[in-house]
């Protein structure tokens, strides 16, 4: 993505380069229509070209305990048993795209976390110094290390694919339509017609899944059970930790004023104080004598 | 010892404040750049709390608080005004120096957990991630309160007690000076023969300025 679509760069205090204002976009995941077939994982792996990732037998048909840092789009596998019916829930699990990304805010290089205006929060790697901070302020758990790079990795929302009019691997994949993309608008109107439709056959709690609390997400997912966000993994009101805002919000201002006013304070009292004077003891210490002598105090 | 724990402090804080706020990201910068200065900061960290630790173990017994410290601290307002007439004298360390210890101990403890937390947080599993947000707000909060004693304890030595920068590089200080600042320690200090005064200076200084 060009520079003059970055909305919002990490650790950085000048404004941010973005002037193009772009409408925001959305990948819409319904999961009342995924089959679990993987063929977004597959994409993803592909069209990124990362290296392959030994699957995981965990007893369910899910590839992997958990994303990492070669594999950023996972089918999280749930048996959910309902009034004696057993359901599959099935979630596409990877990077949220927050409005208000706690991995941003956390951050403390510049530039190694950017927002696009377009909504795609992206990491790049060369500026990361691989502390985890964005670990900790995620509320989705989704940013992973790298063993060998000690650097952090997550979906990209295919940023190359979208900057030049493509829609994501995963999307382009996906056989049941159950991953579509497009503005955040038109998606929320495609998801609101699938809540209501759900609603009418018999799954009155279908919900849209769109978390206020990090000012919306540019990946919308369609729960059936959206009165339970839990049962598929999800946090129910995710925001962005409130120690992470704390300690980058007022922590951080207190902070750089205290340290201030101790060197204005230290600074005041030379000035007003100056250097202990040891003129007016050193006459009587004279006359008793000492010829001062150096001394040695304890080494250890 | 002191030098030790002097000299990994410096760039503990150093590499802290660029992690603090961007504003002095440029620190990092210049220490090597930032992903080198995120692999030294714990180890350095580790050194850090090894000299501490040292420091509590031949220290600690000399830190205890007296009755001579209750008296020092009442008139802790003539120390602080220069009137030093006025102030009973100290031990080896007095009580000023003794708290600060006691703050670069306290907040250290509370480092090098928090530190440990923040180096290994892939290791701590997502159910305690109250743990990471804890050691996130610990870090930063023992941190400011070792720099504001930082500025005063370096401020002391090297601007307010005469010959205190001496004191720390070379490890002696004179017997004027001793009575002066440390007059109850001053008659039981050890003593450099004369002659080969020199000879016998060292770098690792127990001043605790």
């Amino acid at each position: 993505m060009p520079t003059l679509e970055l909305l919002r760069v990490s650790a950085s205090t000048p404004p941010a380069p973005g002037v193009r204002s772009l409408p925001v976009v959305t990948k819409l995941i319904d999961t009342s229509t995924c089959i679990g077939c993987k063929a977004c994982e597959v994409a993803c792996q592909e069209w990124n070209d990362l290296p392959p990732e030994t699957t995981v037998q965990l007893g369910t048909y899910q590839t992997l305990p958990d994303m990492s840092a070669n594999f950023w789009n996972l089918i999280k596998f749930r048996e959910h048993d309902e009034n004696g019916a057993l359901q599959w829930l099935m979630r596409k699990d990877q990077c949220m795209h927050c409005a208000e990304p706690g991995c941003l805010v956390a951050c403390p290089a510049p530039g190694a976390i950017v927002q696009y205006t377009n909504g795609i929060v992206d990491f790049q790697q060369d500026q990361c110094i691989g502390c985890g901070y964005c670990i900790t302020g995620c509320p989705f758990d989704v940013p992973k290390i790298h063993t060998r790079t000690k650097r952090v990795y997550k979906c990209t929302l295919c940023v190359d694919r979208v900057a030049v009019g493509l829609q994501p691997a995963c999307v382009k994949a996906c056989p049941t339509s159950c991953l579509q993309f497009g503005t955040k608008e038109a998606m929320l109107d495609i998801a609101g017609t699938r809540v209501t439709q759900l609603k009418a056959n018999g799954f009155p709690n279908a919900a849209i899944y769109d978390p206020p609390g990090v000012g919306g997400t540019s990946v919308v997912t369609v729960l059936v059970h959206g009165d339970r966000p839990e049962l598929y993994g999800l946090p129910r009101d995710p925001s962005v930790p409130l120690a992470v805002r704390l300690w980058k919000g007022p922590l951080k201002w207190i902070g750089n004023l205290a340290m201030l006013g101790g060197v204005l304070g230290v600074f005041v009292h030379f000035v007003r104080f100056g250097r202990k004077d040891l003129e007016g003891t050193e006459a009587t210490d004279l006359t008793n004598g000492a010829t001062k002598p150096t001394k040695k105090t304890e080494t250890t | 010892m002191h030098a030790l724990s002097a000299i990994s402090y410096v760039y503990l804080l150093l590499t802290g404040l660029a992690f603090w706020t961007p504003a002095f990201y440029w620190i990092a910068i210049v220490l090597g750049g930032g992903y080198l200065s995120r692999i030294l900061h714990p180890w350095i960290g580790l050194v850090f709390t090894i000299a501490i630790g040292w420091m509590l173990v031949s220290w600690r017994s000399d830190m205890r608080t007296t009755a001579d410290d209750r008296k020092w601290r009442r008139a802790m307002g003539h120390y602080m005004r220069n009137e030093d007439a006025l102030v009973p004298p100290a031990g080896r360390f007095n009580f000023g120096q003794k708290q600060f210890f006691w703050l670069m101990v306290i907040c250290g403890a509370a480092l090098f957990v928090s530190g440990l937390v923040l180096w290994f947080t892939t290791s701590i599993p997502r159910e305690l991630q109250a743990v990471r947000y804890l050691a996130v707000l610990i870090h930063a909060i023992a941190a400011l309160a070792t720099i504001g004693g930082i500025i005063i304890h370096i401020y002391m030595g090297v601007a307010v007690v005469p010959d205190g920068l001496h004191a720390i590089l070379h490890g002696d200080v004179s017997e004027q000076w001793a009575r002066h600042h440390h007059g109850l320690w001053a008659p039981q200090a050890p003593r450099i023969r004369t002659s080969s005064s020199h000879a016998e200076r060292d770098g690792s200084v127990d001043l605790g300025r």
